[in-house]
């Protein structure tokens, strides 16, 4: 993975001694709270509901174990002894006090790690596949990109001050596990008809209170000209993007408001008036960045594992795991192993310290010292012998980390919620755990079978809930929580919106709800083969609203 | 309706409310009461100070009904945030029984 050099280093230590002085000055009471704040927030300080909240930014998901310890130690000595990964595969700490966050910056700057650009109106931390590098259906590792986009975006002059937050995300599989057409920017890896890497780009999209799937605007961006198109893309933003209200400040009302031909227009302008050879990649800087993201040298075996078999055979937990865990890795052999952090019942995303400790130790055995963050909030060893799998697998169950049930109905994403946020309008955690243990990771929830549910807590929608199979949106009405519901959303390549079925629910009734739409959709699939998202694409709304709304209430009576 | 005055700790964050002492404290059992435009007008003007003088930021009044356990917010954000996060009763104020 990426290291920081000199210049990195001293960047990361001059930003932690100038926000420690200005922690001190705050606390001295130099600065003022108003002062203070733009401060705090390009810090990744945050005020939450029962205290201060620190982001720390995950670049593109990746982490080493000697990260991933240090996140151990900052939890244990820092804060209440757990952390919570979230959507945007960053960490979040949920108390820590903000005499401390100093020391806390100069611990993550040891492991070269910093909350830089995790809040704020400028270009957050870029996303990319979990799977990246390791994947079987992968092009070509995003990873590199994503780390020249991070850092020719950190404290960008022309970007600091954007009308609002920018995202983006990278993706290098057919299969578009990063949610791309949900950013600001999308990457997808591509090649063109000489077999030339580039990038297919997306522009324009966003949830929020108003989502919106990103539209194509270029075909094909070549490598070397991919700092120069988002400088082109970010230009016009920050020049046309309005300022004068916030809620209408994202790109993609920008996008919209212009017209997708005139937006692409603009860009393409924007881009051809630059100089040539600006931003120009050189192609020994993108392969010196390259060399850091090298696949690990994994030694060749027969694709099929003895060991594997064998304890498969013998324990229908194990086998389950691999079945839903494990995915196919691109040296034979090998797996992608997915570590659920949605045991049944759980607080999806939260990791305590043990756990992280745990998830280091195996990447460093087992995982060739790689582990990934994931936005559906679990954790990833991309590199995983297929015989080390039943070791592997023994030890992840022995800290509450082998829960078999990645992209079944109980892997949920989940935003904090009312529990934590100071945003939030109903809680959507408890909502999480209650559909968890309704539905399990037995017979009902493989019976189900692929179901990718999201909750958010507000209209934000950091839980997705827009692109969720089945998105849960918790609201406020008169003083009481109650819970939209949308069906047919999708965060992957064939990207969509869901459609809110009708009327919320309350919290009561909320996971009778969600069993109403399941049982709908089971009684009316083709197949089993059918999955939830192709089912309800074929039928529409008109069945699943017909058991929710117009059931015979007093038939049972 | 009965209102209370609350903010955080500006040193951890911690959510604090006015004490009848004019002291900030932990437990929403120990918030001053104020019955009245006036006497309310009287603690945000203390807390204000209290803001001023950095020892607390983001100072909110918070509608409160008067139970026998003691003040109870209307708002079930004002519960949770006088309480602790409700899917860990091990932490916040609740896990000290404040």
């Amino acid at each position: 993975m990426y290291r920081y050099d000199e210049f990195d280093a001293a960047f990361v230590a001059d930003r932690v001694a100038q926000f420690s002085d200005q922690v001190r000055r705050r606390l001295a009471g130099e600065l003022t709270e108003d002062q203070f704040r733009p401060h705090r927030l390009m810090n990744g300080v945050y005020l939450q509901l029962h205290a201060y909240m620190l982001r720390i930014a995950v670049p593109y998901g990746t982490l080493a174990p000697r990260q991933m310890r240090k996140l151990a130690f900052i939890a244990r000595e820092f804060d209440k002894g757990y952390g919570h990964f979230t959507t945007r595969q960053n960490l979040q700490f949920n108390w820590p006090a903000l005499k401390d966050v100093p020391a806390i910056l100069g611990h993550l700057a040891e492991v070269e790690m910093h909350a830089i650009q995790t809040s704020g109106n400028c270009i957050r931390n870029v996303t990319a596949d979990h799977f990246a590098g390791a994947a079987a259906d992968e092009i070509e590792d995003p990873r590199p990109y994503a780390e020249i986009l991070r850092q020719w975006s950190s404290i960008h002059p022309e970007f600091t001050f954007l009308p609002r937050k920018f995202k983006l995300a990278l993706t290098g599989a057919p299969r578009d596990r990063a949610a791309i057409q949900t950013h600001d920017i999308g990457y997808h890896v591509t090649r063109n008809a000489k077999g030339e890497t580039g990038f297919v780009v997306y522009a324009g999209g966003g949830q929020g209170r108003t989502p919106m799937v990103a539209h194509k605007i270029r075909e094909f961006v070549p490598v070397e000209e991919l700092v120069a198109y988002t400088q082109a893309i970010v230009r016009v933003y920050n020049l046309d993007g309005r300022r004068d209200n916030k809620y209408k400040a994202r790109i993609k009302i920008l996008v919209h408001e212009m017209g997708l031909e005139k937006f692409k227009a603009a860009v393409e302008a924007e881009f051809a008036a630059m100089k040539p050879d600006e931003l120009k990649l050189p192609q020994a800087e993108v392969e010196r960045i390259r060399a850091y993201f090298a696949p690990p040298k994994l030694p060749p075996k027969p694709a099929r594992s003895e060991a594997l078999e064998a304890r498969k055979a013998a324990d229908g937990k194990f086998a389950s795991f691999v079945e839903h865990n494990v995915t196919a890795h691109k040296t034979a052999g090998h797996g992608v192993v997915t570590i659920s952090l949605k045991a049944i019942g759980a607080i999806p995303g939260d990791a305590t310290a043990e756990q992280m400790e745990a998830v280091a130790d195996l990447a460093e055995t087992y995982g060739h010292d790689e582990i990934r963050v994931s936005h559906e909030q679990n954790l990833v060893l991309p590199h995983v012998a297929l015989d080390d799998l039943p070791t592997v697998y023994d030890a992840l169950a022995k800290h509450g980390l082998a829960t078999a049930n990645i992209g079944l109905i109980s892997d949920i994403i989940c935003c904090p919620g009312l529990d934590y946020c100071a945003l939030a309008t109903a809680r959507s955690i408890p909502v999480a755990q209650r559909i968890s243990e309704h539905f399990g990771e037995g017979a009902r929830a493989k019976e189900i079978g692929a179901m990718k549910i999201k909750i958010s807590g507000c209209i934000n929608a950091c839980g997705h809930h827009h692109v969720g199979h089945i998105g849960i949106l918790g609201l406020e009405r008169k003083g009481v929580e109650t819970y939209q519901v949308t069906l047919g959303g999708s965060g992957d390549e064939t990207c969509s919106i869901g459609d809110i079925t009708g009327p919320g629910f309350s919290e009561q009734d909320i996971v009778g709800a969600i069993d109403t739409i399941v049982d709908t959709y089971v009684a009316n699939r083709r197949d089993v083969s059918e999955d939830f998202l192709t089912a309800y694409r074929r039928l529409g709304m008109a069945p699943f609203k017909k058991a929710l709304y117009e059931r015979d209430t007093g038939a049972d009576i | 309706m009965p209102q209370i005055v609350s903010a955080n700790r500006l040193t951890d964050g911690i959510v604090v409310f006015l004490a009848a002492s004019d002291a900030w404290v932990e437990g929403i059992a120990g918030a001053r009461i104020f019955d009245d435009k006036a006497s309310l007008e009287a603690g945000m003007a203390t807390a204000g100070r209290a803001s001023a003088e950095n020892i607390v930021v983001d100072v909110a009044p918070v509608e409160v009904a008067q139970t026998p356990r003691g003040p109870e917010p209307k708002h079930i954000r004002d519960r949770i945030r006088a309480a602790g996060p409700t899917v860990r009763t091990d932490h916040g104020k609740q896990a000290a029984g404040l």
